[in-house]
This record gives structure tokens, sequence and C-alpha cells, in this order.
């Protein structure tokens, strides 16, 4: 049987058929980072040892009925900035190096009892900042389209396992596009839920307001099966949401006719390469010509979502990151006079340049003096962003937009110029301005031959109407190739 | 000199007496080994969140409804950002922006009579954990068992003119908050503490002085030192044409002294925001009125309907509602023993006595009501002598007995059975016929040593009245 073409959903159900057995699936998933990671780097830790003692006592657990889930048995990556108990938990920094969390993130535990394999914990951006996974204090991901290309970021790793075929499923993280975005590099689908559906307990935070976890997996069914896992109320999170509608996985079939689209006129606008602009268009046709309502309409503070986000998002991270001091765990500079130059020297040899970046930024922005000028105005615009969002939601049921204005850039070719990469994030940082549920699904490829994402937005709490609207244009647009198939061979 | 007058405001700190922490389930007992009532919230672990524990709100409103407080019915918290290793997260979770009360007041009583001090506002926040140095090893330790224990911090405005003036607002506010039962308010452990706010200006003039804020004040005593030291210190330094430099200063209690700890240029920049874990609070209409209802009768009250209801003296009354818990077990006594006169007597007399004998808190009196109750009701029924039921007591007292069996076992009820009197008193005059000739023929003298005789067997077991009417039973049976 060929397991690397199989779907998560797919590969469950042959195990629940005796077609095939949960080791056979996590087996075949070790082959693959053992024959891929060494190219793509996609993993920072691989519990194999674990994931195979686990996967017979799923392999049991399915045949006593402990687990009936539909994704019993799947192997799924974790992106490392979430806590799994007994594992060392970095976010790809050095600060921490050494941190083993004593506790599971609520999404472990809901993944645990769903039967699911962990079989390891996927690279990223350093706390997330970033748009390339270039951050990462060990070492970049290539992407598995083009290895002289990025994956993009921050969930860089989780997408480049999912798109080599490393994995059937990946846990990224999204604060402002951090699983749309390279979702979109890497040729996969992957969903930014509502803010409050998925616990974030266990997640280290980079903002606090902004951050949400989500799937990443090979097409919009996967992904709603792997959400309808993840999501629910849990009571440590104050900011999780009690909700009743997360049977996300039902009612995914339906007609695009008489759905009402709209995509901002301003995201078409300067910036946008022509080549994935082509292939958004295409992908509106489709919806066209199955019946969809695509219209353009205005969306007046496009220019403000840049600014507004990286000043909340900034804010946030100098405050959230404050804990990592070198006091209780992670990294301590090995020599130091005094408390102050321990923290100094911890601090300035455990954080990379982004992580910097940004700390030094939100405590500018929340000092003295300068608090109303940028940071609560920064809060108004977000309120401004919103009533647009709306009012927009008042006319159409999901906007459309790319996911990035671009397709993965060269490694090394982002960092030199931050601001240009925090302008890349122009399509999705509103998403999370806002609260709403986003997901990326592939619609096309540049001239290079990599891939490009579509990006459908809805209200909050309208998953169920992006997914199937997702789902709808995955089945029209037709098969998408794999990385293996598709990409370049480096 | 020119006369001086001391403006004083001041912060103060109440530990609040919820069962677990702020942000967490952990315990908020006090003591326990270092670092065993903690968890991955209150240590500041990446990924861990806080939820807010509701009975910090409800004890907050308590006390801001006691204080006469407007309260911010969305309130909010923020975080004040801050690097030391005794707080976790590096920053502590507080409100700034958007404090739970606010504009109160309360009515303290000194020897000038009564006044008004204003409350500018009340907000509720995290305490920190402990650093302990370890001079031996030369480290430093931290103990996170104090760290989101919950506090509620109380400013009030510069309305204070004197120490006396700042004990008797710190003692209405112990009070206040030992009888809302929101805290214990010990000093000692650190559950109250007070910051002072102290500046001068000469007496007659408008314009406030530079303040000082007057730090690690231990007890009622310190603070009082404290402001003669820094009221004396900021004279001098006026008199000598030299300014006031607005710092923060620390109170050295053995020394009597204090040193600057930093000054206004370098005050930290705290970058407070809005905690983005923590959504705001909406306090209903119907909640407040719900507390306002079920408040506790205050010590003002208490004291009033002590006078009313149980005659007692105003002095009294006064010292009985001095501490909630000694309040408590006077009214269950009274009720118990159904008579208040007779059960405030032995408080205001005996259970004081004890106290100051063995320098004890109000709070550390631990004897069962109905015990004392029921002594008093001995007492009364004359199953036992007043000289010994104040010795049964001190043994209710330091081991809370039951004095019934007590006084049985150990022999000390009244006889009443005059059978056994008689007994003694025929032993007693076959031992001393010389007397006993002398009684009969009618000298009186010797009556009182036939009494003294009778007692002294008896143990205090029969009240002289019942020992005088034996004898003279016998003196008209033998005659």
């Amino acid at each position: 049987m060929d397991l690397e073409k199989l779907t998560a959903l797919q590969l469950a159900e042959k195990i629940k058929q005796h077609q095939i057995s949960v080791l056979d699936g996590v087996k075949h998933v070790f082959e693959q980072i053992e024959k891929k990671e060494p190219k793509i780097h996609a993993y920072l830790d691989t519990y194999k040892k674990e994931a195979y003692a686990r996967a017979k006592q799923v392999q049991k657990g399915i045949e006593d009925g402990t687990y009936t889930g539909p994704l019993a048995g799947v192997p799924i990556a974790i992106k490392d900035n979430i806590c799994i108990k007994g594992k060392t938990t970095t976010c790809a920094s050095k600060i921490l190096e050494n941190f083993v969390p004593q506790y599971n993130a609520e999404v472990i535990d809901r993944l645990e009892r769903a039967g699911l394999v962990i079989i390891g914990k996927t690279n990223m951006d350093e706390f997330a900042m970033g748009s390339t996974t270039e951050t990462s204090a060990y070492g970049v991901t290539r992407n598995p389209w083009d290895t002289e290309h990025v994956p993009g970021g921050s969930s860089g790793g989780s997408c480049a396992a999912v798109a080599a075929g490393e994995t059937y499923l990946a846990l990224g993280s999204d604060t402002g596009g951090s699983i749309r975005q390279p979702s979109s590099f890497c040729g996969v689908t992957g969903i930014k839920p509502t803010y409050g559906t998925v616990s974030r307990y266990g997640l280290v935070a980079y903002a606090s307001s902004l951050d949400q976890i989500g799937p990443v997996g090979k097409d919009v069914a996967d992904c709603a099966a792997l959400l309808e896992i993840i999501a629910g109320h849990d009571t440590k999170d104050s900011t999780s949401i009690e909700r009743q509608d997360l049977n996300f996985t039902k009612d995914m079939e339906g007609k695009l006719m008489g759905m009402k689209f709209g995509v901002p006129k301003e995201y078409l606008a300067e910036g946008l390469n022509p080549e994935v602009k082509a292939a958004f268009m295409d992908a509106l046709k489709i919806l066209s010509q199955q019946g969809a309502i695509v219209e353009f309409f205005s969306m007046k503070t496009t220019e403000y979502m840049i600014p507004a986000y990286y000043i909340i998002a900034s804010a946030e991270a100098s405050s959230n990151l404050e804990r990592f001091d070198g006091v209780k765990y992670g990294y301590r500079a090995k020599e130091y006079e005094g408390l102050h130059d321990m923290y100094k020297k911890t601090r300035t040899e455990g954080f990379g340049e982004e992580v910097k970046r940004r700390i030094m930024l939100g405590s500018f922005v929340l000092s003295s003096g300068y608090y109303d000028a940028y940071y609560l105005k920064a809060l108004k615009t977000k309120a401004l962003i919103k009533q647009e969002f709306d009012r927009a939601f008042e006319k159409y049921d999901v906007l459309l937009a790319p996911a990035a204005p671009y397709t993965a850039p060269k490694l090394g070719e982002s960092l030199k110029d931050p601001l240009a990469m925090y302008l890349g994030d122009i399509y999705t940082v509103a998403v999370n301005l806002c609260g709403l549920p986003g997901i990326t699904v592939p619609c096309g490829m540049d001239s290079a031959g990599l891939p490009v994402g579509i990006q459908m937005i809805g209200d909050c709490f309208m998953e169920k109407k992006i997914l199937r609207a997702a789902k709808e244009y995955e089945t029209c647009r037709g098969t998408f190739p794999t990385a293996e198939e598709g990409g370049r061979k480096a | 000199m020119k006369q001086y007058e001391t403006i004083i405001g001041l912060e103060v700190h109440v530990e609040l007496a919820t069962k677990t922490k702020i942000f967490c389930g952990c315990s908020t007992e006090f003591g326990g080994a270092p670092n065993t009532h903690t968890c991955p919230v209150c240590t500041g672990m990446p990924g861990s969140l806080p939820v807010l524990n509701k009975k910090v709100v409800e004890f907050a409103l308590k006390a801001g409804i006691a204080a006469n407080c407007q309260i911010n019915q969305y309130c909010k918290f923020d975080r004040k950002n801050y690097f030391y290793p005794d707080n976790p997260q590096n920053y502590q979770i507080s409100q700034l922006y958007l404090p739970i009360c606010h504009d109160g007041w309360v009515e303290i009583e000194t020897s000038a009579g009564k006044k008004k001090v204003r409350i500018h506002e009340m907000h509720m926040e995290e305490d920190a954990g402990k650093l302990i140095h370890d001079e031996w090893e030369d480290c430093s330790l931290v103990d996170y068992n104090r760290s989101g224990v919950p506090l509620i911090e109380i400013v009030s405005e510069p309305d204070m003119r004197s120490s006396e003036e700042v004990i008797a607002y710190l003692e209405k506010l112990r009070c206040m908050m030992q009888y809302l039962g929101v805290s214990d308010c010990k000093l000692q452990e650190g559950s109250m503490r007070a910051d002072v706010n102290l500046s001068v200006r000469e007496a007659g003039t408008e314009k406030f002085g530079t303040r000082t804020e007057m730090k690690n004040l231990n007890s009622f005593k310190a603070i009082a030192r404290a402001i003669e030291g820094e009221r004396e210190r900021q004279i001098e330094l006026l008199e000598m044409g030299r300014p006031v430099i607005q710092e923060t200063r620390r109170w050295d209690d053995n020394k009597e002294s204090s040193h600057a700890m930093r000054s206004k240029e370098d005050a930290k920049d705290y970058r407070y925001f809005p905690d983005p874990d923590l959504p705001p609070i909406h306090i209903s209409d119907a909640w407040i009125q719900e507390l306002r209802e079920a408040q506790p009768e205050l010590r003002e009250e208490k004291q009033q309907r002590y006078q009313e209801e149980y005659g007692l003296p105003a002095y009294d009354a006064g010292i009985l509602t001095e501490s909630r818990s000694l309040s408590v077990l006077f009214e269950k006594t009274a009720e118990l023993c159904g008579n208040a006169k007779k059960a405030a007597n032995w408080f205001m007399v005996e259970v004081l006595r004890l106290m100051k004998e063995k320098s004890m808190d109000p709070e550390e009196v631990s004897f069962a009501p109905k015990h004392l109750a029921d002594l008093i009701l001995m007492v009364e029924k004359k199953e036992v002598s007043a000289q010994n039921a104040k010795k049964v007591f001190e043994i209710v007292f330091d081991e809370d007995v039951d004095p019934v069996s007590y006084i049985e076992e150990h022999g000390l009820k009244i006889v009443e059975d005059t059978g056994l009197l008689n007994e003694i008193l025929n032993k007693i005059m076959e031992e001393n016929p010389g007397p006993l000739a002398e009684l009969l023929g009618g000298k009186e003298k010797v009556f009182g040593f036939f009494v003294g005789k009778m007692m002294k067997e008896l143990k205090g077991k029969a009240s002289p009245d019942a020992v005088r009417e034996a004898l003279n039973k016998e003196i008209e049976k033998r005659r």
C-alpha cells in the first residue's frame, strides 16, 4: 500500500479496517524522517522509541474501543512552542535550550485522548517571531518544494513536515499568519481558529491576545477533523470560549452556489507578486464558475494593519518574554557579576536578533510617555479594523485573500530587511487582530513551481462556513501535487 | 523654630484570606516548606495561564463596600513589569487603569475626636515570593509559596496629620478587614503591610511639601517611630535651608533611622498595560446588592447593640468589640449562659487578664464558649464557688477542658448534702472540745474559728452560707 498517498483520515480508516496497523503508519513516518530530514530539518526532536510504544498501545485501544475517533492512530508533529510533559520545549530559542515542562499543554491531553501518536517537535522561528523559520536558534528548515527556499514561518517546521510526508498532521500556532503563510509556501492546508476556540494553556506565549494553536494537514477534511479534536473550552485558559458548534467535520459538503465572497481591493494593489495574483484570480474564477458570488470591496484600514499588529504583538511579547531571565529554568550566562549583570548577559546571549528587536520595540511602545501615542493608538486602530471586518461580514459569508504577497523566498533573503519581512504579513495579521478564523488552501503555483495558497476568512465562530467553502473549492480545484511530485528535485 | 504640619498618606497592602491563590489553585497557607505551595502558574512557567479566583473579587468588593467606596463595575487587570527574582514572571498582575474600588472613606477616632480619612482607591494584585539570602553559601534562594497570594492595596488620600491618626487608621482598617472576614491582618506574618508617604509644610500654608515614601514597616510601633523620625528629618532639612528629595526610603527599626533606596530620577518605568491573559471583570448590580445585604455587622454597629441590647457600658462594649474573634466568643458565651452582663464581666476581667499575662492576641484565644457558659451557670446555681470557678477557668482557657466534668472529677462541686456537712462538723467539734465548750457557752468569737476550719476541710465545696447554717443548727441542737 502506498502510505504516502493517504490523508490522515484515510490512514485512520484503514487502521480501523485492519488493513494497516498503527505501527505501520508510525514506521512509515520515521522512514520518511530518516530519508528527508537531512535536507529539510523540519524537526527539532523526534520520539521514535516512545512513538513505537505508543503505537502499540493505541492499536490495542482502537481494538478494545478506547479510541474511536476519526484520527486514532495517526502520527502527528507538534510545534516546539507547545509543552509536552517531560519533553524539551525550546521555542527554537537558546534561552530554553534545556527547558523540560512538567505539564502538558491542553491540546496535548486532547490529542492523547483521541489516540493520536506524537512523533516529535517541529522547528519554528524563535518564539514564533519571524516569517521564514530562519530565526530558529537550531538551524533553518528548508522548503520541501525547493530546498533553496524557506518554508515560511513561524510554523515552518510543522508545514514542511506535512509537505515532505514526514508526518500526516501537525500542530502549529498562528499569531500573525504563522500557520496560514507557511501553509501557503509549503502547499499544505492550515487553519487559524477563532480566538478562544483552542486552549492556549501550555502554548508558550508570544502575543497572548493574538495567539491560537491550529491544525496543519494535507487537506481541508484532515484539518477540520484535527480542529474538532483540539477545540473546546478549557477552564485553565481564561480567554477560552464556551462554544457549542465544534462539530467542524459535520455538514462540510455543500454547494458554493449563492455563497457570497468578498475580496478587499487593497489586498490586490501594489506589492502583490503578479504570479501570486494570477493564481489567486484563477481560484476566484473557480469559485464564480460554481455559482458563488465574488465581489471586490474596499478595506480602508488595510495600511494600518501592519503597524497596529506589530505594536500590539511586540508590546505583549516584551512582557511575555520577561520570565526568561536565567533564574528559574533555561539558559543562564556562564559568567556574571551580580543579579543585573546575570539578567543582562543571559538575555543578550539567550535571545536571537529578531526576538531582541521585538522586545525592544514592545518595551518602547509601552514606556511611559509613549504608551498613549503607540500602544493605546494601536488598540484603537485594532477596534477600527474590527469594525470594518464586521461591516464586511454583514455583506459577505467569506472574505478571500492571498496568504502572502509572494511565494517562498530564498534562504537568507528575508532577514536582511526586517521591515520588508514585516510587510509580507499584510494579508494575515488582521485576522489575528480581529480574532477571526482563517484557512489557507493551495490554489496554484508560480513559474518556479512554488505553491501559492488562497486564504479564506470567516467571521468569528464561522469556521464551518470557511471549511465548507474551502472543501468545495478544493474539490473543484482537483488534486494538488505533493512536494515530491511537483517540487523541484533538490 | 517654625511650626510644621505633617501630611501623611498610606499605601496599605492587605493579604486576603482566600483558601487558594489569586490565579491558581495553590494553598495560601502561611509557612510550609519552601516551594511546596506552588504550581506552573505561580512559578511563572512558560505556557501557564492565570485564572482569576472569584473569591478575591468578592473579598475586595466587601472591603470596598465597607470603606464606602465607588465600585468600578467594569474593571481590568494590568501587568506591572519589573525584573526581580521574587517575581517569577517578572511582571506583577495588578490594577492600574481601572481599580476595583475608588473614592471611599473611613472614620477614625483619636484623642482629638472623630475624623474621616478618604480612600483614593483599592486594587487587587498578586503577592511576590520571598528571597532568602544564604550568607553561608553566598547565594540567594527563592520561595514562591507566597507568590500569587491575593492582596488588596488600599491607597489613602494625604489626610492624616500625626502618627496617632495613622495608627488609628490602620487599626480601623485591620478591625474592618477582620470583621469582614477578608483578612487576618497579621503584621508579623506580613498579611498587613503599610508604606508611609510623608511630607511636612509650615503650619498655615496650603501647598504640600515634597514627600518621601517609607518602606519596611513591620509593626504599629515601627510605623509610629518611622513617622516621628521622618518628620524630624524633613524639618531639620528645611530648617537648614536644604530641600527634601522625593525618594523611597527604607526604615531600620533597630537603628531607628532610614536610608534612601531610590530617588524619583531612577524611579522605574513599569510599562503597565492591560493583561491580555485575563478578560475584563464585569461586576453586576445584583452581586453588589447581594454583598451589601450580606455585609456582617461591623464594629460600630456591634458596639451600639451591646449597649442597647445587653445594657453594657460604652467602655466595655468598646473593649469587647475591638477584635471580631473575641466579640464572637463573647456573644456565643452570652447566648449560651443567658446572661450577657455576667459573660461580659468574665471577659472584661478574666479573659483579658489571662490574655495579657500570656501576651496573646485575641485571635489566639480558642476556648469553647460553651465551656465558659457552663462555668458561669454553675456559679449561678452555686454549684461551684466563685473562687474555684476562676481557677477552673484558667484551665479552660489553656486547655479548653469541659468544666462540668473537671469540677466533678476534682471534687470541687459544692456539697448540698447536709449529711456530709454535719459529719465533718461533728468531727471538728470532737477534735476541738475546748472551743466547742466556748461556742456553746455563747462566745461569738469562736463561731468564726469553726467556719474557718470547716471551709478548709471542705476545700470550697460548700458555700460559707451553707456552713454557717449547718453550724447554727448544730449549736441549737447541742444547747
